[in-house]
């Protein structure tokens, strides 16, 4: 395996090497048709658009990535066995570092790694994953997560996301330049006409080639780099885990799913096990960061044993491709069996797996008259809360002091406070089983169905617990 | 003379890029034996963790399942043989037998609601079945790694190396099928 990383590396390497030629080549040929003689300034401009980027990438480190995607630390207490099934992991990939764990407050099962360093590396799963998927489908997912962090993919795509974003920057500039500051051109057009208009025109069509090609075909490489890796990952995973079918129905799961992951940063998106922006598991494009994932499930079933050999045997009858993997790895795999399912349930229930975000992400419960239990987020920073049940609105106590003491147990005094007196009115029903509307004594209208018997009815507006008789 | 000079020369290339060679061999032998030792560190944390939760988890089974005795006495002895174990042979036969009679003992408390419900023996449970799965996943990456440096070793051209600095062969970390496991016969 260590001969497959050198390898990914070496690949890497050149691609980004490529990535940098086209950023330069567009920084110079668009000056150049510019302005003959400014080509070195292009250069410069480009180095320059790299440079930025580069510091960018250097300060906003894995804890802003991860602030951003409202992911929190996980402590070992809050889930013994997702800690333990990582660690799993890591003993069965040799990977010489223990990850962090996160946990990203989102109904949509999905999971991603980051980390250009060992001491930054991440592994963040979503609470939509914790109560979705069993031990061995989670084990999947953990597996390829970290097979990532040991490829060193989590590095390499996020370098060639630098080098992409300054192409895309670059030749937006350059086109820009072009369509408003037109004059510069203008003049060395009317010079034109000698020998050096033709070396010109020549400039400016690799130029324009360039500016609309160049990002194009940066964004090829990087999606291609993309794909390969997650099937890189996918079948590390089966070899590390043996159990192949665990992924496999991962990834079915994870799609089948249907909820979206909402705003997703794209430089993180070739992180994730299933891609988060495309709604529908991805099709097979240029221009996808993920293979499509029925290819990705069928080469995981079509596997005969839980070996790279396997894997890229599989590989080879799905996608009717030579070979995924490289030739020294396979040379030094040997036939692994797979082994039997573990048949234990997801590790939390939906209503666990809520309390334990709630709990880390320092949730505030608001306890509303109608019995209603509100979780207020930190963040939230209005004066009052609305119930969603009676519409009733609550006041919010100031945050810090419940999210901050664990054991609060200011609840009951909480409810005390909030309650205010109920306030009540009659009313007797005209007619039986018809409609009828009435208006409540701040004017909002309640209407009652043919069906309504019960003794009370709240307004949604003011609260006021109006009798019906 | 010049003729001379050219020979040396590429004489003196011809061993540097040997030596280079060789040095490339050598490092990669050393880092392979190194992974291996590191991951035999590894599985040894991971019995050793073991075995500190036998004697807590002895006891919480005892409240509740306290005529399961003849399963409880071979979970002690198998802990008692792989802590006491004086070579590698006697602790993987004690380590053997423990993962056996843990299975049993797992298997057992299924039929005692109470003990399931107990939130330390779940605790205690996830923690041993982790324990075991880690046991197993390092094991595997030991095996993996021992076959390649073995692989490395025995082929040519490596095999000069490894013959001249004495790299030595590397055995693999057996685990004895639940068929023998289960066998009485356990002498050594």
């Amino acid at each position: 395996m260590w001969e497959q990383i050198r390898a990914n590396q070496r690949k890497s390497f050149w691609l980004i090497v490529l990535m940098g030629l086209i950023l330069l080549s567009i920084g110079y040929f668009a000056a150049e048709a510019f302005q003959p003689g400014a080509g070195p300034v292009g250069l410069l401009i480009g180095l320059i658009v790299l440079l930025v980027q580069l510091a960018v990438y250097a300060v906003a480190g894995e804890s802003v990535l991860m602030a951003g995607m409202g992911a929190r630390e996980l402590t070992r207490d809050e889930s013994p066995r997702l800690f333990n099934i990582v660690e799993e992991m890591q003993l069965a990939s040799g990977l010489t570092f223990m990850p962090k764990i996160y946990i990203v407050d989102s109904d949509s099962p999905n999971a991603f790694a980051v980390g250009r360093k060992p001491e930054t590396s991440a592994v963040a799963v979503t609470r939509g994953l914790m109560y979705r998927l069993n031990r061995d489908e989670l084990q999947g997912v953990i597996a390829h997560e970290i097979a990532h962090l040991k490829n060193m993919d989590t590095k390499f795509m996020t370098l060639a996301g630098v080098m992409l974003g300054s192409i895309i920057i670059l030749s937006d500039m350059a086109m820009r330049m072009f369509f408003y500051g037109g004059r510069g051109r203008r003049r060395s057009d009317s010079r034109g006409g000698d020998g050096g208009g033709q070396a010109q025109i020549i400039f400016l069509v690799v130029a324009v080639l360039l500016i609309v090609l160049g990002p194009i075909l940066a964004r090829v490489l990087y999606f291609a780099m993309s794909r390969v890796r997650e099937y890189l990952a996918d079948a590390s995973a089966a070899v590390y885990t043996r159990y192949p079918e665990g992924l496999a129905s991962a990834l079915l799961q994870i799609a089948g799913s249907g909820t979206p992951m909402g705003e997703v940063n794209r430089a993180v998106a070739p992180m994730f096990i299933v891609n988060p922006l495309a709604a529908d598991g991805g099709s097979d494009s240029m221009f996808s960061t993920h293979p499509p994932l029925f290819d990705r499930v069928q080469v995981l079933r079509g596997m005969g044993g839980a070996s790279f050999l396997d894997y890229n045997k599989s590989y080879g009858a799905v996608k009717k491709r030579e070979s995924i993997i490289g030739t020294h790895t396979l040379h030094e795999s040997k036939a692994q069996a797979i082994r039997q399912a573990s048949n234990e349930p997801p590790l939390e229930t939906r209503a666990e797996s809520k309390a334990v975000v709630h709990r880390l992400f320092g949730y505030t419960d608001i306890h509303c008259q109608c019995g209603a239990t509100l979780k207020v987020p930190s963040t939230y920073n209005e004066a009052t809360v609305r119930c969603i049940r009676c519409g009733v609105a609550n006041d919010v106590p100031a945050t810090g002091a419940t999210a901050n003491a664990p054991g609060y147990d200011g609840d009951t005094a909480l409810n005390l406070e909030l309650k205010p007196e109920p306030v009540f009115m009659d009313h007797t029903r005209s007619a039986l089983n018809t409609w009828e509307s009435f208006p409540c004594q701040c004017g909002n209208i309640l209407q009652l169905s043919p069906m309504f018997s019960a003794p009370m009815i709240q307004c949604r507006k003011c609260g006021t617990q109006v009798r019906v008789h | 003379m010049t003729g001379g000079i050219i020979a040396l020369l590429i004489i003196a290339a011809i061993l540097i890029i040997l030596a280079l060679w060789a040095v490339g061999i050598f490092n990669s032998l050393v880092r392979l034996r190194n992974e291996i030792q590191n991951s035999w560190a590894q599985i040894d944390v991971q019995l050793k963790r073991r075995t500190d939760l036998i004697p807590n988890l002895v006891e919480t089974v005892k409240g509740y399942a306290s005529h399961e005795r003849e399963t409880l006495e071979r979970v002690i002895q198998a802990r008692n043989m792989a802590v006491g174990a004086t070579n590698l042979e006697e602790r993987m036969a004690g380590e053997n037998m423990l993962t056996g009679a843990l299975k049993s003992l797992f298997a057992v408390s299924e039929a005692y609601p109470d003990l399931k419900a107990n939130q330390n023996f779940l605790a205690l449970q996830e923690e041993l079945t982790s324990t075991e799965n880690k046991v197993a996943f390092a094991r595997q990456f030991f095996n993996d790694r021992v076959l390649q440096y073995n692989n490395q070793r025995e082929t040519f051209p490596a095999n000069i190396v490894a013959g001249m600095f004495n790299f030595e062969r590397k055995p693999f970390f057996e685990v004895i099928e639940p068929e023998q496991r289960e066998a009485p016969k356990v002498t050594f």
